[in-house]
C-alpha cells in the first residue's frame, strides 16, 4: 500500500527562459524541493513529462546536458493547449515535472570515435543535451561535426550557443537553412539537411551519426549516411512519437513489441529495421 | 489442484450474507432495460439468472472509466500539489464468466511490468473473484481459441460450476479461501464432480500460436486494411475490452486548481498516436485495426508471455458495424505464409 504514485510530477521552479525562436522557448528549471534535487540525476537522451498546472502534461526531452547540474532545461515549441500553458509562464512560476524516463545515448561506447550530428528544426534539443556532454567530455571523442538546418533563419533555435560552437575550433559546425528561407545577412548555407550531409560528405570510418530531425529530414537522410558508408549500427535516432505516462502502460507510443517510452527514444537505425515503421 | 466442494443454492444465500458481514460490497450481473452489468447486488436474487456474458468488463474494478491521479490548488507562483489515494474497498466480483477472470492477468502484465501502478494494485489487491462457469455460449465466444475454456479456473479465487442441485465450487487461491473461511460449512465435499458435462461445448476457432508466429511476416498484407473497411473508429471495442488497457491522461481544471485525471483511450482513435507536428505515424484506420491485433496476439505475447485477449467476444457484441474478431482472426488464420 505504499508504493508512490508514478505519476504524481516534481514541482520545478523556472529559474530562466530563453526565447529561441518564434514560438518556441527553453525553460531552465530548478527543483523547488532540495530533496528531489539531490536524488535526481540523468543521462542524456532521457525525456520527460512537463506540467503547465491547468492545462496538462507533454512530453519534451531533457535538453540540457547531465554534466551541468543543478538544473534541467527543455525547449519546446507553442503548438497546443499544454504547450500555450507553459508559454504563459514566466520566470518565477512553478510546473511539474515527471522522469527521467527512457534510454540514454550510450556515449561511453562512443570514446574515441567522430560524433557526426545531424539535426533539423525543433529536433535540436534532444541532441544539443548529447552536444554539451560530449563537448564537456571533449577529450574522449575525435572530431565532432554538426550539421543543424532549419527552414528560415529565424528558426535556427540556440542562437548563441550555434555562434559558441561555431567559434570553438574543436567544432566543426555547418548552419543550413531551407532555400527561400535566407536573410541578406545570411552567411551559412542554403539547402535542405539531406544534401548539405552528402556535400560534407563526413567519414564513416570510426563514427558514429546522430539523427534528429522531422520525420522527412530523417527518412532521407538516412539513405545518404547509408551511401556514405555508416552501418545502421553505427547510426543513432530519437523516437518522438506521441506519449501520455512515459512509464510503459499507455500504449501511445507502442511501435511494434517496442514502448518508445521504455525501450527508447534513442535507437540504432539497426534497431528500428527491426521494428515496424510506426513513427 | 483446487479443492473442489458443493454449494446448495441455498447456501449462496448465506454466502452473500457472510460476505455482506465481513465488509465486503458484491459486485455481480443484473439486468437492466435488456442487458447485464455489473452492479452492487445484496443477495443471489438480485444476480442476473441468464446472461452469457454482460456487456462491458469487469475491468472496472481495478481500472475504473476515469480515475484522479492527483488534484492541485493554484494561487499567484505558487502550486500546491495533493497526492490521491485510490479509494479501493473490499468487493467480490461474482459470476463474472471464466474468460473475463482471466483477464485481470493481462492487466495486471501492463500495470506493473516496470514501474508499479499503486491505484491499479491497490484495487487488485481488496478484490476477490467468484467466477462463474459457462453452460451457454453464442456465436462470440472463442475462448477455448485463446488458452481458456467455459470452465477454465484461471484468474478466479473460486469458480463454481452450475449444477442440478447447486453449484460445483473449486476454491483456488489465497483470497478464495479466505472467503470460504468466513463460512467453512456451506463448503461440502463434492460427491461427484463431474464439472466439463455442465460446460458448453465450444470447439477452438483457429489455432492461435499457429497466428501468432505468422502475424510478424503479415505485417504488410492488405488483409488488415480490407477488414477495417467498415470500422468506423468509435473505440467501443476497447471500451468494452477486459484487457485493453491504454488510458490517456487528461486535466480538469480553473484559474483557482484543478486534478489529473486518466481515463480510458483506444489505439482505433486517430487522435491517439497524432504528433504535434500533424504527422501520424498510424494514420489509417487499417493501420490502427492491425495495432489492435498485433499487440494482442504478436506484442503481448512477445513482451508479456502472455495474450492480450481472453475470447470473450464482447467487442464483436459491441460493435456498431458488426467487425467480429472471432471471423476475423480465423480469415487471418487462413492466409497462406
Amino acid at each position: 500500500m505504499s508504493e508512490p504514485n508514478i505519476y504524481l510530477p516534481h514541482l520545478m521552479r523556472i529559474a530562466k527562459i530563453t526565447q529561441e525562436a518564434p514560438g518556441v522557448r527553453t525553460f531552465r528549471l530548478e527543483f523547488v524541493d532540495d530533496a528531489a534535487a539531490q536524488g535526481f540525476s540523468f543521462h542524456t537522451g532521457q525525456f520527460g513529462l512537463y506540467s503547465a498546472f491547468g492545462d496538462g502534461e507533454s512530453t519534451f526531452c531533457i535538453a540540457s546536458s547531465p554534466t551541468r547540474k543543478g538544473y534541467i532545461e527543455c525547449t519546446f515549441r507553442e503548438v497546443g493547449r499544454v504547450t500555450a500553458g507553459l508559454a504563459d509562464k514566466e520566470v518565477g512560476d512553478i510546473v511539474g515535472f515527471r522522469g527521467p524516463y527512457g534510454n540514454v545515448f550510450p556515449i561511453e561506447d562512443w570514446k574515441g570515435k567522430n560524433l557526426v550530428f545531424i539535426a533539423g528544426g525543433i529536433a535540436l534539443p534532444p541532441l544539443r543535451s548529447v552536444i554539451w556532454n560530449c563537448l564537456d567530455l571533449r577529450d574522449w571523442f575525435k572530431d565532432i561535426t554538426i550539421v543543424y538546418g532549419a527552414r528560415a533563419v529565424a528558426d535556427l533555435v540556440y542562437k548563441d550557443e550555434l555562434k559558441e560552437w561555431e567559434q570553438r575550433p574543436d567544432v566543426n559546425l555547418v548552419c543550413t537553412v531551407d532555400p527561400g528561407g535566407e536573410t541578406p545577412e545570411w552567411k551559412g548555407r542554403v539547402g535542405f539537411v539531406p544534401p548539405v550531409v552528402e556535400a560534407l560528405a563526413p567519414s564513416p570510418e570510426n563514427s558514429v551519426a546522430l539523427v534528429c530531425g522531422p520525420p522527412i529530414m530523417i527518412k532521407l537522410t538516412l539513405p545518404v549516411l547509408a551511401k556514405l558508408g555508416f552501418t545502421p549500427e553505427s547510426i543513432y535516432t530519437t523516437l518522438e512519437n506521441r506519449m501520455k505516462c512515459g512509464l510503459g502502460k499507455c500504449g501511445r507510443c507502442n511501435t511494434g513489441k517496442s514502448y518508445v517510452c521504455k525501450d527508447g527514444p534513442v535507437y540504432t537505425l539497426a534497431q528500428l529495421n527491426q521494428l515496424p515503421a510506426e513513427y | 489442484m483446487a479443492d473442489m466442494y458443493q454449494l446448495s443454492s441455498a447456501s449462496l444465500d448465506l454466502l452473500f450474507a457472510a460476505l455482506t458481514a465481513d465488509g465486503r460490497r458484491i459486485l455481480a450481473p443484473t439486468d437492466r432495460d435488456g442487458r447485464s452489468e455489473l452492479n452492487p447486488v445484496n443477495t443471489p436474487a438480485d444476480v442476473a439468472k441468464d446472461y452469457v456474458q454482460t456487456a462491458l468488463s469487469a475491468k472496472e474494478t481495478v481500472f475504473p472509466k476515469v480515475e484522479q491521479l492527483l488534484s492541485y490548488s493554484l494561487s499567484p507562483g505558487q502550486v500546491d500539489l495533493v497526492d490521491a489515494k485510490p479509494k479501493a474497498e473490499p468487493t467480490v466480483v461474482f459470476g463474472i464468466r471464466p474468460c473475463e477472470a482471466s483477464a485481470f492477468k493481462a492487466l495486471d502484465a501492463v500495470f506493473n511490468w516496470d514501474y508499479r501502478d499503486t491505484f491499479f494494485n491497490a484495487r487488485l489487491e481488496q478484490l476477490a473473484v467468484i467466477g462463474m462457469s459457462c453452460t451457454r455460449k453464442d456465436d462470440a465466444c472463442f475462448c477455448t481459441s485463446v488458452g481458456g475454456g467455459p470452465g477454465s479456473a484461471k484468474g478466479s479465487d473460486i469458480l463454481l460450476t452450475p449444477t442440478a442441485s447447486g453449484y460445483l465450487a473449486e476454491v483456488l487461491t489465497d483470497k478464495g479461501r479466505a472467503i470460504q473461511a468466513l463460512a467453512p460449512e456451506l463448503f461440502q465435499p463434492a460427491d461427484s464432480a463431474d464439472k466439463a458435462a455442465q460446460l458448453a461445448d465450444l470447439p477452438a476457432a483457429f489455432d492461435q500460436p499457429a497466428l501468432s508466429a505468422k502475424l510478424p511476416a503479415m505485417f504488410d498484407s492488405p488483409l488488415w486494411s480490407e477488414q477495417a473497411l467498415r470500422c468506423v473508429g468509435c473505440g467501443a471495442c476497447a471500451f468494452v475490452c477486459p484487457t485493453c488497457v491504454c488510458f490517456d491522461i487528461q486535466e480538469e481544471a480553473d484559474k483557482s486548481g484543478g486534478r489529473r485525471l486518466r481515463a480510458w483511450d483506444s489505439c482505433g482513435y486517430h487522435m491517439f498516436t497524432l504528433h504535434a507536428s500533424g504527422h501520424n505515424p498510424r494514420d489509417t484506420q487499417g493501420a490502427r485495426w492491425r495495432q489492435r491485433i498485433y499487440h494482442k496476439f504478436s506484442y503481448y505475447p512477445e513482451r508479456y508471455a502472455t495474450l492480450g485477449c481472453v475470447g470473450c467476444g464482447k467487442c464483436t457484441r459491441a460493435c456498431p458495424v458488426d467487425m467480429n474478431l472471432k471471423e476475423h482472426l480465423v480469415e487471418a488464420s487462413q492466409v497462406k505464409p
